[in-house]
């Protein structure tokens, strides 16, 4: 179970390698705030995929190591 | 127009698979992949810029998944693990479609497959419903049980990825072909036309390259002369070539001749 938020709390994340602090927030806020929600990305939340459908649903949480990937070129 | 070719669930015009790496920019892949003709474009999975300006350009803007089937690849992974995280990284990207190239390949400056990897990968990824294009060596028992654990193309290198030196050994590669029912498609190696071409001549049911036209002197051009080297390759492969034969053989008739 996820802890229920207390807006305007800080936490540390780890996003694509990099840590970061950010606010408690859901996931589709975190990527909104990123300019990359509506765009084609796909994400793994601590190595789970997390299905579009699901990214207002999801909290973020302390600890929480997130892989955000998009399409490139390659053969 | 050569026959069509049926990988798994899809079925291809073209037997020219491209990939989209190395390019001078979106525009030119764009333009190269178009003279191509190819249907089926290869493409990678990477971490986004969290940087980045919304508005650059994309690679599925200028290669759309309604005109193009996407093979998204497992290109620098090096275990099954991380190969099948990618593939399924891969399907949410785009919306459930299930076809992967997978490549596990070794660090050495060879970029060889390791086939211990890339076979167990391959079962997890075909019980996970993918749609496997297998990239592998040309060994002939390799790939006989790459094609048993259910890919649905076996993809075995002409030579290193990248280095051009055409296909090395058509003798595995023929035993290949000969041994396999699913589709066998010369995955890296190809430098010019004729490699191709020599590919096609074989039997093979493609050919699928990248740097050969990315790092041409005038990539679409160079498009353009595989499109038609995989074409004339399969037509010549189709009409039968004549017998080699030892000594001459004169085209014209020898009697009726004057005296």
């Amino acid at each position: 179970m996820r802890p229920f938020l207390l807006k305007g709390i800080r936490m540390q994340v780890s996003v694509n390698g990099q840590n970061e602090e950010i606010e408690a927030q859901s996931l589709d806020s975190y990527l909104n705030s990123r300019l990359l929600l509506g765009h084609r990305i796909a994400v793994e939340l601590n190595g789970e995929i997390v299905p579009k459908s699901q990214f207002s649903s999801v909290m973020l949480v302390e600890g929480d190591v997130l892989e955000i990937v998009h399409a490139i070129g390659g053969g | 127009m050569t026959d069509a070719i049926q990988v798994g669930s899809y079925t291809l015009k073209s037997r020219l698979l491209v990939g989209t790496g190395k390019y001078r920019d979106l525009d030119e892949t764009g333009r190269a992949i178009k003279a191509s003709g190819a249907d089926v474009v290869t493409m990678a999975v990477r971490r986004t810029n969290l940087g980045q300006n919304p508005n650059e350009p994309h690679l599925l803007d200028v290669i759309s998944p309604d005109h193009y089937t996407l093979l998204p690849n497992t290109a620098g992974c090096h275990t099954a693990d991380d190969a099948v995280r990618t593939c399924r990284l891969a399907r949410e990207l785009l919306d459930g479609h299930n076809l992967v190239k997978l490549e596990v390949i070794s660090k050495s400056r060879t970029l060889y497959p390791n086939v211990v990897e890339t076979l167990s990968a391959a079962r997890t990824l075909v019980e996970d419903r993918f749609e496997v294009m297998v990239y592998t060596s040309d060994d002939p028992l390799i790939a006989i049980e790459l094609e048993a654990i259910g890919c649905v193309a076996v993809m075995p290198l002409g030579a290193p990825i990248g280095s051009g030196l055409g296909l090395q050994n058509t003798y595995n590669i023929r035993e290949i072909l000969d041994s396999l029912k699913v589709p066998v498609i010369v995955d890296a190696g190809v430098g010019t036309a004729s490699d191709a071409t020599v590919a096609m001549e074989l039997g093979c049911d493609g050919v699928l390259m990248n740097t050969a036209i990315a790092e041409a002197s005038d990539p679409v051009k160079m498009a353009r002369a595989m499109r038609l080297a995989i074409e004339s390759g399969r037509l010549a492969y189709e009409a039968g070539r004549m017998p080699r034969k030892r000594y001459a053989d004169a085209s014209s008739p020898e009697t009726g001749l004057i005296e």
